[in-house]
């Protein structure tokens, strides 16, 4: 379970989180909407622990660990994922040996076996044929000339192969055609279960017809104004966002 | 930011971690006085049991090293090398062992904390690289070499230089300083006239060298300036894959080591010589390490010859180093792949020399260096097209990576063009780790020491892959090691 309380942070001097509260209990996954500059990556970048972002208050606990005083492999290894908006090319580096490392460190931190090669292989080409990917996604670099959406469905097979118990998705459906937003919610779906919960940061209601949320909530100048159930979407879809900071 | 002061900090904590090849071997050594006059050369050349006319060679290359200067272009700073405080000679006392079980087994127990399969018998049931042949130079004197018998059926002779110096002294004669000559520059003339033992190969006509030969150097006595020479010669239509690996242990003074490494190839040859240089690099605070003052050269004499460099250097506290190629005969290829790693206080100045003479003839130069801590990192290359060379292709890359902000990469790339159909293309980049590529790890799950060893594997990896398969992955282990705790 995720438990986000007061939290506030800044870059620099600019305030850009005013005392969040959030509570995303295991099994459940929830949307988060909201303007442009309202803090929604900031929110997955303090939750994920990039550098740069001054936590000023507040606390965000999963599973009871105090996620702020962790470093962001820590993290990681703990079960938290963060699928990025702007995923980061690699040049030189294989993905299957990026993905293998990334796996192996969080199986040695979870106390399981390692994976060889040969094993890796065989467990990434299956992932890569249920996401409907195609095979050479695993022999390129990581992302290096990937178009915009091969970006996308490379964080979503890191996610189903990394099995995080926590992922959180920065704007994972902009710049996706159809099918490639078909993907992603498929691969964000085949994750739902008891233990696995979510936080899905999009702009747009269409994504969520495919990961149909357990919450909507909407997350404007650093505090979350509204919150409620998948047809909150659809309001904000039908009348944009004015007015809710009053709300 | 914070986080940089705190990545300095595991910096240091992971730098005074000790070098792992800093053991020494306690056995009876036999060393000559130290300094260097007309009577060491004298002796270095009577221990070997050397032929008239070698002695004289090294007393000319003695005489001409007495009027030469230290070169002193390079962007290396160290304090004046005292050239009477060493000594030029050290072997294991008592006489040359004659098989592996003559081989003092203090020796023994070393080369197998090294990992390097001299024993010839464990080489055989290892399945790993059963195809290596090893000539261990310790210190001065070949102490075994390995599949010799092996590779004597096809002719290959592959012998310490000492035994080559007696056994072929028509080969030696006709080739030794044919390619770097003796009063080439200061250390060619200076291990011209004190070299005590090194590689021979000779590959004979139309010969597939049947197995990858490789040298394991290692300086272990103190004081002890390591001089050794090498001189790989591949006749017609032959073909060999040469490595060097090379260790030494801790010590707080600094090590002079000034090899010479010739290679000829004739009418369709093809060497390739590929070094992971490991010497020891000093400590956190630039203290000790290695002097590495190299010359290497190859000459592609016959057409349609091929001469292929590839060195990851990772160790010493000062490499100087420019593995070229004299591309004499017509269409013949030169390569030169590098990978440099300098972190503390190391300094690099390597790269390497292209001479354009032979008609079509082309070159291609793959240099990547790696900068963290306070330590320099420079390339300097040569790229010379001669009137005769028509048709002469050079592709350059040229990359940087700096980690952390205390470090200096800089390019020194010379051209010289004396033929208008020449093509010299010229490409470099500088860059850093960005902080964004190292989240995007972490956040994966990667230690920031994993990260950065990931990052910096993939910026070399078009230098990595031109290693051969054994050593590749050594190299990639090594990067990684040598970089511990440089993030920035």
């Amino acid at each position: 379970m995720l438990e986000i309380k007061n939290l506030s942070a800044s870059i620099g001097d600019k305030e850009i989180l005013r005392g969040v509260n959030l509570v995303v209990p295991d099994g459940e996954i929830h949307a988060i909407m909201g303007p442009n500059g309202a803090g929604k990556s900031t929110l997955s970048y303090v939750l994920s622990g990039r550098e740069g972002y001054e936590v000023t208050g507040g606390s965000a606990f999963y599973n009871g660990q105090d996620l702020l005083a962790m470093e962001p492999e820590e993290r990681a290894t703990a079960g938290v994922f963060l699928a990025f908006q702007y995923p980061v090319e690699l040049p030189g580096v294989g993905n299957a040996n990026f993905i293998r490392t990334a796996l192996n460190s969080v199986r040695r931190a979870r106390g399981e076996a390692e994976l060889d090669a040969v094993a890796f292989l065989k467990l990434a080409r299956s992932a890569i044929k249920s996401l409907s990917m195609p095979d050479d996604m695993l022999k390129r670099n990581v992302n290096v000339g990937f178009s915009g959406g091969e970006k996308k469905r490379n964080e979503v097979l890191q996610m189903a192969l990394l099995q995080p118990g926590f992922a959180i998705l920065d704007e994972t459906d902009s710049g996706l055609d159809i099918d490639a937003l078909k993907i992603v919610a498929d691969g964000v779906n085949a994750l739902r279960g008891a233990k696995f919960s979510a936080l899905v940061i999009t702009h747009y209601q269409r994504l969520l017809d495919h990961i149909v949320p357990d919450y909507v909530h909407v997350l404007a100048a650093g505090k979350i104004v509204r919150s409620g159930g998948p047809e909150l979407a659809l309001e904000l879809e039908a009348r944009g966002y004015a007015g809710l900071e009053a709300a | 930011m914070a986080a940089v002061i705190e990545t300095l900090e595991t910096v240091d904590a992971l730098a005074a971690q000790k070098y792992k090849y800093g053991f020494e071997t306690n056995i009876a050594m036999d060393a000559f006085p130290k300094g260097l006059n007309e009577d060491i050369v004298r002796l270095i050349s009577a221990k070997k049991d050397e032929p008239e006319w070698m002695l004289e060679w090294r007393l000319k290359a003695y005489a001409l090293w007495r009027t030469m200067d230290e070169p002193d272009w390079a962007r290396i700073k160290h304090p004046p090398i005292d050239y009477e405080n060493l000594y030029y000679y050290a072997a294991p006392s008592g006489p040359a062992p004659k098989s592996l079980e003559d081989v003092d087994p203090e020796l023994l127990k070393m080369y197998d904390k090294l990992g390097i399969p001299l024993n010839e018998r464990a080489a055989l049931a290892g399945v790993e690289s059963p195809n290596v042949a090893v000539d261990a130079v310790f210190d001065s004197v070949s102490v075994a070499t390995t599949f010799r018998e092996t590779l004597s059926k096809s002719g290959v002779i592959f012998c310490p230089i000492s035994e080559a110096v007696r056994e072929h002294p028509d080969l030696v004669k006709q080739y030794l300083g044919s390619v770097v000559s003796i009063g080439d520059n200061f250390f060619s003339a200076l291990n011209s006239a004190v070299f005590s033992d090194g590689s021979f190969v000779f590959i004979p006509k139309g010969v597939r060298c049947p197995m990858e030969l490789s040298t394991y150097f290692r300086i272990n006595a103190r004081n002890t300036g390591q001089f050794e020479r090498t001189l790989i010669i591949a006749a017609e239509g032959a073909s060999v894959s040469y490595l060097e690996g090379c260790t030494a242990p801790m010590r707080d003074e600094n090590q002079l080591h000034a090899a010479v490494v010739e290679l000829v190839a004739l009418d369709d040859a093809k060497i390739k010589y590929s070094t992971v240089q490991n010497w020891y690099p000093g400590d956190a605070d630039g203290k000790g390490g290695i002097y590495n003052f190299v010359t290497k050269r190859g000459a592609c004499r016959g057409s349609r010859s091929k001469i292929s460099w590839t060195q990851v250097e990772t160790g010493s506290a000062i490499t100087w180093k420019y593995p070229s190629c004299i591309l004499q005969g017509d269409n013949s290829v030169g390569e030169f792949y590098s990978v440099a790693l300098t972190h503390n206080y190391q300094q690099a100045d390597t790269g390497t020399k292209m001479i354009h003479i032979g008609k079509n003839t082309t070159s291609t130069i793959i240099s990547k260096g790696i900068s963290a801590g306070h330590s320099n990192n420079t390339y300097r290359g040569l790229v010379k097209i001669l009137p005769g060379a028509s048709g002469a292709r050079n592709f350059t890359q040229c990359d940087s990576l700096l980690i952390g902000d205390q470090c200096g990469a800089h390019t020194v790339p010379y051209i010289e063009s004396r033929n208008m159909s020449a093509k010299v293309e010229h490409e470099a980049t500088t860059s850093k780790i960005a902080e964004d590529q190292l989240f995007y790890c972490r956040s994966r799950g990667l230690s920031e020491e994993d990260a950065v060893g990931l990052i910096v594997n993939g910026f070399c990896k078009d230098v990595l892959k031109e290693l051969p398969m054994e050593f590749a992955v050594e190299a990639q282990k090594l990067l990684a090691v040598s970089l511990e705790g440089s993030v920035g």
